[in-house]
């Protein structure tokens, strides 16, 4: 019985495209049975990505590359400012260049087994396989990954894993790499293989007889409305952090794209898996627009304390040894302070929440260096971390080497996303999800370093050879245009979307509904969640939709560059948004990875998974706005990695 | 904290502009500069009137999106982006100006918005090496000498963000190409296009407006990034030995 009144369950969703057979044999498999497409064809079909950061960038480029017409799209004024280019600690890839007993086998099951065994296993073994592919091509790209003085790459190690497997570039890996993916694309926009739309944003997607055959967009400078037709679309238009109003995302990191692609038929699976990273820092007052995160990699020499008693205010400097506890070391001794993300950031809530946080508000940990500056010297520490601390000090006007730095968790990811099968194709045909905005790889939690893996195996890998199949067997004859009536529809919806919001003229501004709904997010949906919690969520939420209809005011008008229609826009998705994420939360009611239900905990603690109700999928088909979705299980099955209570001690 | 700002306003690419005088209060010197402006929009909304239109996205100095001049200099008096300069570095009671990068290849797009295509321009023009997916070696089978990789990083770390145009008194994109063509260069798998590079990426960079270099040295005082100065002449160097090497 689920503990939901309201939803209703439908048939199971299944993934009908992974082979059978051994495990890793599978992905050959796949490409063998996949229909291909002649590469003389190929610039006969058109492909629409939406997104241009690690994943779109490095599949529109990719695509362009094998012949394909690619029209792609941001909402930036240039593909290189995609939000992928934020991540600062590494790539994970299963090269085991250390000899320290890595393997493909090894990625796969730490990745199965840090996303608390919700994920699907064949696609998990691919991602670990492709890994070793994305080093090498990206080394070819010029991708100036760190290097050891013989001239062969660096690695370090990330939380949740024992080896050394994560390759990275100072602390702006992800700049680099889509940077890497930014410049193939620019060469293929260069040869005409690629036509760019930037300050573009995709506002909805047209299906045409069930099939997606293109989407609607918006000019972010002039207003202008388009339509743009295609035999695919694929979004790689990235996660829904933003929900939460504070998260390490970027500003105009949205869910419009996922969202209205949801409206028209994808499924949305696990929305409510979220995660919390443990070490951005702590938030500095009300104005706060954005939360920065300290990259995960200075868990690798940092140690994380408190003081042992509850209410001290000393400087750190003055608490003597004896009186700290290195938390995460006590409770975890072999993981220490590189347990995956999940179970730092449920300790750094715990310690706090017992009095014994430090800094303002008392909503913060240590993350101390003083150990390691001895241990390696400053100069030492400076090479591998300097802009880091460089930023700390800038946000916070503290000198990280000399007091140690103040860490919170905060939102930083989304796990859930669009429905996709062993293709990233969604429930709605033709329509393909890659990067982010699937419900990936990673579980019920995502392992630090896997993320920029994902989103380039996806891009160059996966998608470029899945999408033959389906163009193949798919030869679009029909032109679609504007005068069909589902395409008209489309156009007419967003049309009376944006009319609508600047026809209230209220007393609200978009931002002070954002930060709302964030809130509510964060108090009830964030790092701990309780079924009265998120019933008080779910009654609230339609209040403000309702108030935000009435109270909202947007300056301006359409037919210009409008920043605060652009915002309202995407808040109206949020409001839908944040509703399915808490129901998703409430019918799991089960602890597992970054959802923790406090119902259902071990006696230490930790997150306790129920197996036997729970081993799926939650896909939910949407059923218009307020209305309860259903619910489409694809049951999780574990041939290869059994399912055990995860341990970190 | 209280501020009187003086704020560019301009309607859109043809449209006259001006610089106009706003008041904001109780700013905290925790605040981001951008937070600071966030809190003047946000009144604006609540008067009726329009909000100031900037570019911004990621806030943590990495995307390049930010781009304001400040009291005459590109990203303000620290050496960082706008996102990351604090209220701190003012004073209360201060007047500060703000206006959009100055640059004719930066037409203005509304208020302090700036159109920046012409560098994506210089990268589709020869930024990047040919290396089509699939196609790559085992990544150890060639080593890269450590300081090799390391000049080339300090230059990948450009983002883009157009500061040293928008200081620089002839509006020249000289260390934003530089940094590409040396970031790839040094590596030996951009050396194949080592040549071509250099002289398309230039080629197009005069061809988008921005004007010559008379090393000022204002760029890579106004680098967030810390693109050294240098660069330059290693790309004049670059530039000198493709075309000595004669014709393609």
């Amino acid at each position: 019985m689920s503990s939901y009144a309201h939803h209703t369950t439908g048939e199971p969703v299944a993934d009908t495209k992974a082979p059978q057979g051994p495990i890793a044999e599978r992905w050959d498999r796949r490409r063998f049975e996949a229909k291909l497409v002649n590469p003389a064809n190929r610039r006969k079909h058109t492909v629409i990505v939406v997104g241009t950061g690690l994943a779109g960038g490095s599949a529109g480029a990719t695509l362009a590359e094998q012949g394909y017409r690619v029209v792609q799209f941001c909402f930036s004024d240039s593909p290189r400012r995609a939000h992928s280019i934020a991540a600062q600690g590494g790539i994970n890839a299963a090269k085991n260049y250390r000899n320290d007993g890595d393997s493909v086998h090894r990625l796969f099951y730490d990745t199965v087994k840090g996303g608390d065994f919700r994920a699907r296993e064949s696609n998990v073994h691919r991602l670990a396989q492709i890994s070793v592919e994305i080093i090498d091509q990206c080394v070819a790209q010029g991708v100036p990954f760190a290097r050891e003085y013989g001239g062969l790459l660096d690695t370090r190690s990330f939380g949740g894993v024992q080896v050394s497997r994560t390759f990275y570039a100072r602390g702006q890996t992800g700049q680099q790499l889509l940077l890497g993916a930014y410049q193939a694309l620019s060469r293929q926009i260069a040869a005409g293989n690629v036509e760019m739309h930037a300050r573009t944003e995709m506002l909805d997607l047209i299906v045409v007889d069930g099939v997606a055959r293109g989407i609607v967009a918006r000019d972010l400078i002039t207003g202008e409305i388009s339509t743009h037709y295609a035999d695919a679309v694929v979004l790689a238009s990235g996660g829904y952090g933003n929900v939460f109003y504070l998260s390490t995302n970027a500003m105009n990191s949205n869910a419009t794209a996922v969202w209205r692609a949801h409206r028209r038929g994808a499924y949305f699976a696990n929305p409510c898996f979220t995660q919390i990273h443990p070490t951005c820092i702590p938030r500095t007052g009300d104005h706060q627009s954005k939360l920065t995160l300290m990259s995960e990699s200075l868990r690798n020499d940092g140690r994380i304390w408190v003081p042992k008693a509850k209410g001290d205010t000393r400087p750190a400097a003055d608490i003597p040894e004896a009186e700290r506890d290195y938390y995460l070391e006590r409770i975890y001794p072999s993981f220490g302070n590189l347990v995956p993300r999940d179970i730092a950031s449920r300790a750094a809530k715990n310690v706090c929440d017992e009095g014994r946080g430090v800094g303002p508000g008392g909503q913060g940990v240590y993350l101390d260096f003083a150990d390691a500056i001895r241990r390696m010297g400053r100069d030492k520490v400076a090479e591998k971390y300097g802009n880091l601390f460089d930023m700390y000090e800038r946000i916070t006007a503290e000198n990280p080497y000399e007091v140690p730095m103040r860490i919170y968790p905060a939102v930083h990811y989304t796990m859930g996303g669009l429905w996709v099968d062993y293709d990233l194709q969604t429930t709605v045909p033709g329509l393909f999800a890659i990067g982010e905005a699937n419900f990936s790889d990673h579980g019920a939690n995502r392992l630090g370093a896997s993320a920029l893996m994902q989103g380039l195996a996806d891009g160059y890998f996966v998608l470029p050879s899945t999408i033959n199949d389906y163009l193949a067997r798919h030869p679009h004859q029909d032109a679609v245009d504007d005068t069909h009536p589902e395409a008209a529809a489309a156009v007419r919806e967003v049309r009376d979307c944006l009319a609508k919001l600047l026809s209230v003229d209220g007393d609200r501004t978009p931002d002070s509904f954002h930060r709302e709904i964030g809130e509510l997010m964060w108090e009830y949906c964030g790092m701990s969640r309780t079924e009265e919690g998120l019933r008080k969520a779910l009654a609230r939420i339609p209040e403000i939709r309702e108030e935000f209809w009435h109270r909202i005011k947007v300056p301006g008008s359409g037919e210009e560059f409008n920043q605060s229609l652009e915002k309202a826009n995407r808040i109206v998705d949020y409001l839908e948004l944040a509703e399915l994420m808490c129901l998703d939360a409430l019918h799991r009611a089960e602890s597992c990875g970054g959802h923790f239900r406090e119902e259902s905990q071990t006696p230490d603690g930790e997150a306790a998974r129920r197996d036997e109700e729970f081993a799926y999928a939650a896909a939910w088909e949407y059923q218009g706005t307020g209305a309860a979705p259903v619910l489409h299980k694809e049951d999780l099955v574990f041939d290869y990695v059994h399912p055990t209570q995860r341990s970190y001690a | 904290m209280k501020l009187t700002l003086r704020v560019w306003r301009q309607r859109g690419a043809d449209a006259p502009g001006h610089m106009a005088s706003y008041e904001v209060d109780g700013i905290s010197e925790d605040m981001s500069f951008l937070e600071m402006l966030d809190t003047l929009n946000e009144d604006l909304i609540l008067r009726g009137e329009d909000p100031v239109a900037f570019d911004h996205d990621c806030r943590e100095g990495i995307c390049g999106a930010c781009s304001l001049v400040i009291n005459g200099d590109a990203h303000g008096p620290e050496r960082t982006t706008t996102c990351q300069l604090h209220m701190r570095s003012f004073d209360d009671g201060d007047t500060i100006d703000v206006e959009p990068w100055r640059a004719a290849a930066f037409p203005v797009v509304k208020d302090l918005v700036v159109d920046r295509g012409a560098f994506d321009r210089i990268i589709q023009a020869g930024g990047y090496i040919t290396a089509p997916t699939g196609s790559a070696p085992e990544a150890h089978a060639t080593a890269v000498p450590k300081a090799d990789a390391d000049f080339a990083f300090e230059h990948a770390e450009c983002i883009g963000c157009g500061a040293c145009v928008a200081a620089c008194p002839n509006g020249s994109a000289m260390l934003f190409t530089s940094a590409k063509v040396n970031h790839l260069g040094v590596l030996p798998q951009g050396s194949p296009e080592r040549e071509t590079r250099v002289l398309d990426m230039v080629a197009r960079m005069d061809e988008e407006g921005f004007g010559g270099c008379t090393l000022t040295g204002e760029c890579a005082t106004a680098c967030p990034k810390g693109i050294p100065l240098p660069s330059i002449a290693a790309m004049n160097k670059e530039w000198l030995r493709a075309v000595r090497k004669g014709p393609r």
